[in-house]
């Protein structure tokens, strides 16, 4: 069918005069007119979904504006944060405030805003501390929207900011990690990025707790006790001009690091002035040959495989040559001594042959059960794999029994030797203080008998033998000298020495286990021209224990004749020597 | 105004058949994009380091010259109107091609064509050419005494568009052009069993977008969780409406403007809410709504199905651009770049508007008799 009409209505064809007759669009067959009818259904069908549309829109912007139904989990973006710092303290086990965070100002500049950016650069030159006028005058004219210029400013610097009036200054609040014993605990705690990122020290190894909780996190550290060894330490170091030293002191019951100091040491709250040198931790991080120290260790071995006993003479009158190496003792004797005089004196031929007795297998897996084969276990990141003899030959059994051929920290050492006096039991160092009264349970590597020979014999280095220098009165201190030849580019050099004390106490009940080492240091007049440990770490030693046992109310022991008796050990001369004195 | 009903000019003609109430309702809208450039816009310019009224002059340079497009257009009759359509549709279908070719890169999606001091983004102006063109090709398809297989022609031609679309890649634009051809077809008779497909592909469109387009996968996810950090657009948007309260901070008042980068554009809707309250608003919401209804009441009367379908497909556009924009500012959807028609700041989205807006506005003059075009 056709229409003339509809043809019309888009024939771009069609004569320009036509006009449409009325009846035209009214017919209602025509598909036109069909599609028309259903356009009209379905606009209206269109438009209720517009009204809907607009409707749910209605609806929602009542709801955000003023009903205020926000999802919940969309608010914390607008809540404020007032005063929430990011990151934990830490504390010493007393409480005292070892590292924690303050609000600060930091400054910056909008480069485009500022009209005078020379004399801004010399006001600012004149307020700012270490900023240097040209280099501001450089930064502040760059053009740039936004250019730090100081991070963390005291009051009074912002103050004066302030006073100077200068549009396009402006300051960002900030948060700053604050150490306010400074150096004291340096290498312990550690230090933190100018973000608050931990990136040395317990701020590194608790990083994340620091960052998620408010809690502060409690050391086992006593600053008191820190200071003592820090200044003893620092004496020794200063009285034998050394390059360096470490004072540990642990409980013996709990594990608990009391004090770590490693010297020289570093101010936290300025990193931007640091010595590399001083930022490495010694107690965990330096290994070094022990020395003597290890015959401890060396001794316990043969006490407890039943290859000697505290009187069993070994002959040490002649050096031992084997291949290119000659093992000497310092003090050459002209008889056989027994293994109590080998401890007392020190006698390295005597305790390589001691050591032999056992064998090297037995050896490292002793040194292995005391943890001296692998790195320590404690709360740092900085903490050095030990060096030892790969394979382990005879050699090298007969070198380790007095401590050389094998670098370990000082402070497994000292975690080791805690095992040997501790009754036979290790117990796990750790820099987190322990809940009060809780003792962990500890694994067990020599028996009670061989631990009470042990402490015997530490005793006795301490009343007749090289560690004379250690002694305080009413606190029965044991211990144990190690001085080691330091390895230089060319084998050992003689005049460069690591020595160290081991020292104990109570020896009968041991409460407390330190460790003295001093790098490099020089005799004096006073030490007899002597830089062993008998003559430097030993008496810092001494000082760090008369001033410690006090400070934690441990009274002065009444020795009776008990624990005379029980801790004297006798050995072929004795008395005379005694009567020497 | 004294303007005489007998007036024959063509000036007088068209004051007594345009429909006056919808010519009110988009100056009053073309009123508030001015003040919204003048409350939203130098802030985001300070931000950005221009001076502060660099938008603002724009916008109110570019508002009138709208209102001009718009008044031209719409003094033409519906043949004249197919005509600027196609004209508008082949010159920017080649500017569309040209993007690939000259197009400036801006945030990652080659849309702009830069000619001397002003950018050009020709999908603008594809949506009302390509509404009114496919309404015609659709009406011809219809009409028996024509052999012009329309729906071939469109087909062709939605298909060409949408590849040119998503390869710059715009999303929004791709959306709002096969709504229209959608709403068209649908008015245009589609059976429902294709209304049904068409909307399944529709779907199928947007999870494949959603699983191919990473910054769509972003968008949806950040829509169904913005904890994640991605919603804060929306939540400073969210706040800003919840600041504004009934009433408002007062113009001038607001604070998410110096937050939200596009407080100016996709997100003027929120500077709206904070600085002039819920009752403005829903003034805004009342207008926009206002327009397409009115639009759609007036093309029930008309007898020509070129116009009904012409005029329906650019009501589309505009409700459904005032819908997502309104909708994503509200959280209600996942943001979508698109402009609040008339009022976010955007030249080419303004003149094409302009031109979509006179064409309705011409389209749905009353003309006495039957379905006659001139």
């Amino acid at each position: 069918m056709r229409s003339p009409v509809l043809r019309s209505e888009d024939n771009l064809r069609r004569a320009v005069h036509f006009r449409p007759s009325a009846e035209g669009p009214g017919d209602a067959d025509h598909p036109l007119t069909r599609a028309l009818e259903m356009s009209r259904i379905r606009l209206v069908k269109a438009g209720a979904m517009f009204v809907i549309a607009f409707l749910v829109i209605s609806l929602r912007l009542i709801d955000v504006t003023v009903l205020e139904t926000n999802d919940s989990h969309l608010n914390p973006l607008a809540v404020a944060k007032p005063l929430e710092y990011s990151r934990a303290d830490i504390v010493d086990r007393n409480g005292k405030v070892l590292a924690t965070t303050l609000r600060t100002q930091s400054l910056f500049a909008d480069a485009r805003v500022i009209t005078d950016p020379q004399g801004t650069a010399t006001a600012l030159a004149r307020i700012l501390p270490d900023t240097n006028e040209t280099e501001l005058a450089a930064r502040l004219k760059s053009g740039k929207g936004f250019i730090w210029l100081h991070r963390h400013l005291t009051p009074d610097v912002v103050d004066a900011v302030n006073e100077l009036g200068i549009p396009g200054l402006d300051f960002q609040p900030e948060e700053q990690r604050v150490y306010p014993q400074g150096p004291l605990t340096a290498h312990v705690v550690g230090y933190s990025d100018l973000d608050n990122h931990g990136l040395a020290g317990i701020e590194r190894a608790f990083d994340a707790g620091l960052a998620a909780h408010a809690e502060p996190l409690q050391l086992s550290v006593d600053v008191r006790l820190q200071a003592i060894v820090k200044e003893e330490v620092q004496k020794a170091i200063y009285d034998f001009s050394a390059i360096g030293g470490t004072g540990i002191i642990m409980n013996c019951h709990t594990g608990e690091i009391l004090a770590m100091v490693s010297l020289p040491d570093f101010d936290p709250n300025d990193m931007s002035n640091i010595v590399p040198a001083t930022i490495f931790n010694r107690s965990t991080l330096g290994v070094y040959e022990m020395g003597s120290v290890f015959k401890i260790f060396n001794t316990a071995l043969a006490l407890e495989n039943k290859k000697a006993t505290l009187d069993s003479f070994f002959d040490v009158v002649h050096p031992i040559h084997i291949g290119r190496f000659t093992i000497h003792d310092y003090e050459p004797q002209s008889h056989p001594i027994t293994v109590a005089q080998i401890f007392m004196l020190s006698s390295n031929i005597g305790s390589a042959k001691m050591a032999l007795e056992s064998g090297g297998a037995a050896q490292e897996a002793f040194l292995g059960s005391l943890g001296l084969l692998r790195p320590a276990v404690i709360e740092l990141p900085e903490v050095a794999a030990p060096h030892y003899p790969n394979p382990w030959h005879d050699i090298s059994t007969m070198t380790v029994a007095f401590g050389h051929g094998i670098s370990v920290s000082p402070l497994q050492t000292l975690i080791a030797a805690n095992a040997i006096v501790n009754h036979g039991v290790m117990v796990p160092a750790t820099l987190v203080k322990r809940a009060d009264g809780y003792q962990p349970a500890g694994t067990r590597v020599i028996s009670e008998e061989t631990s009470f020979q042990l402490r015997r014999l530490l005793r006795l280095v301490v009343t007749d033998g090289t560690g004379k220098n250690a002694d305080v009165p009413g606190y029965l201190v044991g211990g144990k000298t190690g001085t080691a030849e330091k390895v230089t580019g060319h084998g050992y050099a003689k005049k460069a020495l690591l020595s160290s004390f081991i020292g104990v106490y109570p020896i009968n009940n041991p409460e407390y286990i330190t460790l003295v080492s001093v790098d490099e240091p020089h005799g004096t007049k006073k030490s007899y021209g002597f830089a062993t440990a008998g003559w430097t770490a030993a008496p810092a030693t001494q000082r760090i224990i008369a001033r410690m046992a006090p400070l934690l109310d441990q009274m002065p022991i009444t020795e009776t004749a008990d624990i005379h008796n029980a801790y004297t050990v006798d050995f072929p001369g004795k008395g005379k020597k005694i009567a020497a004195d | 105004m004294a303007i005489a009903r007998t007036d024959q000019s063509a000036m007088g003609r068209w004051w007594w058949t345009v429909d006056r109430w919808t010519v009110l309702a988009l100056v009053v809208l073309c009123g508030f994009g001015a003040l919204m450039a003048m409350a939203a816009s130098p802030a985001v310019a300070q931000r950005i380091g221009a001076d502060s009224f660099h938008f603002v002059h724009h916008q109110l340079a570019l508002l009138p010259a709208t209102m001009v497009i718009m008044f031209a257009v719409s003094l033409q009759s519906p043949r004249s109107i197919r005509r600027t359509a196609a004209i508008t549709l082949a010159i920017s279908l080649v500017l569309l091609a040209l993007t690939f070719v000259i197009g400036t890169e801006v945030k990652g999606a080659r849309r702009w064509i830069g000619m001397g001091a002003l950018s050009i983004q020709p999908s603008e102006f594809v949506k009302p050419a390509f509404a009114v063109i496919c309404a015609w090709l659709l009406a011809e398809q219809k009409n028996p005494s024509s052999r012009i297989p329309g729906n071939a022609i469109v087909m062709g031609l939605f298909l060409l568009i949408v590849a040119m679309l998503i390869k710059q890649p715009d999303l929004g634009q791709t959306i709002v052009i096969s709504a229209i051809v959608f709403a068209e077809a649908f008015l245009a008779g589609l059976p429902v069993i294709l209304v049904a497909v068409g909307a399944m592909v529709g779907v199928g469109g947007l999870a494949a977008a959603y699983f191919l387009l990473p910054h769509v996968h972003s968008r949806i996810d950040r829509f169904l969780d913005p904890s994640g950090g991605g919603g804060y657009q929306v939540t400073r948007s969210l706040e800003a409406f919840s600041n504004g309260g009934l009433w408002g901070r007062g113009p001038g008042e607001g604070t998410v403007k110096n937050y939200l980068p596009d407080a100016h554009a996709d997100f003027v809707f929120a500077v709206a809410g904070e600085e002039f309250g819920l009752i403005v608003c829903l003034v805004i919401v009342l207008l926009f709504g206002f327009v397409v209804l009115r639009g759609f009441a007036r093309l029930m009367q008309e007898q020509n199905l070129y116009v009904v379908l012409a005029g329906a497909g650019l009501l589309v556009q505009f409700g459904l651009q005032a819908v997502i924009n309104m909708a994503s500012t509200l959280h209600l959807i996942p943001t979508k770049g698109m402009t609040l028609p008339f009022l976010s700041y955007g030249g080419s989205s303004l003149l094409a508007l302009g031109l979509g807006m006179g064409m309705v506005l011409g389209l749905t003059r009353k003309r006495f008799g039957t379905g006659e075009l001139t």
